[in-house]
């Protein structure tokens, strides 16, 4: 062993490389039948391809279109998500957030990274970003202005820290001009960063 | 008794950065980082408290200066060793075949593979619950005013996990919501049971948490916390 080898970190054992660490990591773990190359395909293409905010779109579009939808919604979030098939890991317990003309809310982690992963997918790096961390209790209004979301006047910030294993989806304020929209054309409008509360959903012809 | 995890409220860290990222994985390296934590993971040798306690328990000039994914590389080698399901030697040997200096024995055969590749999407959207029947009744109800603990060590590990955040310590606010008796993350992070306990989403008005800082009064910030961490406030 190295002598200056730390043994409440075994970590500095492996490579410094990132790139050398996974590969030392995923090699040891498959030579002792512990882990199975296939799934390790299979959870990149899970969360690069099957899981992602789209999720999170149709629970939000669903609720814009179907007021009962959406009153079971805000009563018991886990209950209306689970009726549209996206609970799952790290979105066991779901709260979902309704936007008005009095109230915006934002969601954060400041001592990790939580997040609803089966309706939302993995978080983007920004929400991981030690600023947005920081910065989302103590200054929410100017971590928006950076965002580029201008408050209505009459709405006030209600910031929800994921501190338990609540997951919580921000129901953006549903766009001027959507009116006639399908279903399916609406969640279009649902943008990812709008279900964190740090955008709004698009307004039609303005997506992208 | 602060982590350096423990980050909200603080100053300097500048703009947000990739405000507009859409890419899931930003290198190859990133997406087997996640994908061998969660295979990993699934072999059950530790809990989501003890994996996010091995991330912040990481030196803190290391979780300072490691980029999101190496923190959890990183976590995993460590809780791999604490955990018995590999030996310091078998990193030392995975270095060697990392770095071409040895080669890997063909793959043994799964039988300990917690998960397979068929399985893996139906695992992602299996539901394993937080909270527990039972527990301690619950002694704050919605519209309660309460206020955090002004010192919040954890009781059953020096310098063990807990998750209320410094910034909150010490502040009034008003109970919204019980959540119901959920797994204790104090206890669970260190393996001597789950503990279900009350868990509140309690309320804090900006000025409440900020003081005179706050960029408007009528802000709130609201978190999800146990009642262990909890005091009844008489007025």
């Amino acid at each position: 062993m190295p002598h200056d080898f730390d043994p409440d970190h075994p970590h500095s054992l492996l490579p410094s490389d990132p790139e050398l660490r996974v590969r030392a990591l995923e090699s040891i773990l498959v030579e002792k039948g512990l882990v199975d190359p296939a799934a390790l395909n299979a959870l990149i293409d899970t969360y690069q391809n099957r899981i992602g905010p789209r999720n999170g779109a149709a629970v939000v579009a669903r609720a814009w279109v179907d007021p009962d939808f959406r009153a079971r919604l805000l009563q018991d979030g886990t209950s209306a998500i689970a009726e549209l098939g996206f609970l799952g890991r790290q979105s066991e317990h779901m709260v979902a957030l309704e936007n008005t003309p009095t109230r915006h809310n934002m969601v954060v982690c400041t001592l990790c990274s939580c997040y609803p992963w089966a309706v939302l997918g993995i978080p983007p790096s920004w929400y991981k970003s030690d600023a947005y961390r920081s910065r989302a209790v103590r200054e929410p209004r100017a971590v928006l202005a950076e965002f580029g979301v201008n408050l209505l006047e009459t709405q006030k910030v209600k910031v929800w820290d994921s501190t338990a294993e609540v997951r919580y989806l921000v129901i953006p304020l549903r766009p001027e001009g959507s009116e006639g929209l399908s279903e399916a054309e609406l969640a279009a409008l649902v943008n990812r960063n709008s279900m964190i509360g740090t955008a709004l959903a698009d307004r039609p012809g303005a997506a992208g | 008794m602060s982590r350096i995890h423990d980050m909200g409220g603080r100053f300097g860290d500048g703009p947000i950065p990739d405000k507009d990222d859409a890419v899931v994985f930003h290198s190859t390296w990133e997406a087997r980082a996640l994908a061998t934590t969660l295979a990993a993971g699934a072999l059950g040798a530790w809990n989501i408290d003890a994996g996010r306690h091995a991330r912040e328990t990481l030196r803190p000039r290391d979780y300072a200066c490691f980029s999101y994914y190496e923190k959890w590389i990183a976590a995993l080698a460590d809780l791999l060793v604490a955990r018995g399901v590999l030996e310091a030697e078998d990193l030392e040997r995975a270095a060697r075949i990392a770095r071409g200096q040895a080669e890997a024995h063909a793959p043994a055969i799964l039988d300990h593979a917690a998960i397979r590749g068929p399985d893996v999407l139906a695992s992602q959207f299996k539901v394993v619950p937080y909270r527990r029947p039972g527990g301690p009744a619950p002694l704050f109800e919605p519209g309660q005013r309460v206020r955090t603990k002004t010192y919040n060590p954890n009781h059953r590990k020096p310098g063990g996990h807990t998750r209320l955040p410094a910034y909150a310590m010490g502040r009034t606010g008003t109970v919204l919501c019980c959540h119901g008796a959920h797994v204790l993350p104090d206890s669970n992070a260190h393996f001597m049971g789950e503990s279900p306990m009350p868990l509140y989403a309690v309320e804090f008005g900006a000025s409440a948490l900020w003081e005179g800082d706050a960029e408007d009064q009528g802000d709130m910030m609201v978190l999800d916390l146990w009642q262990d961490y909890l005091e009844r406030v008489d007025e």
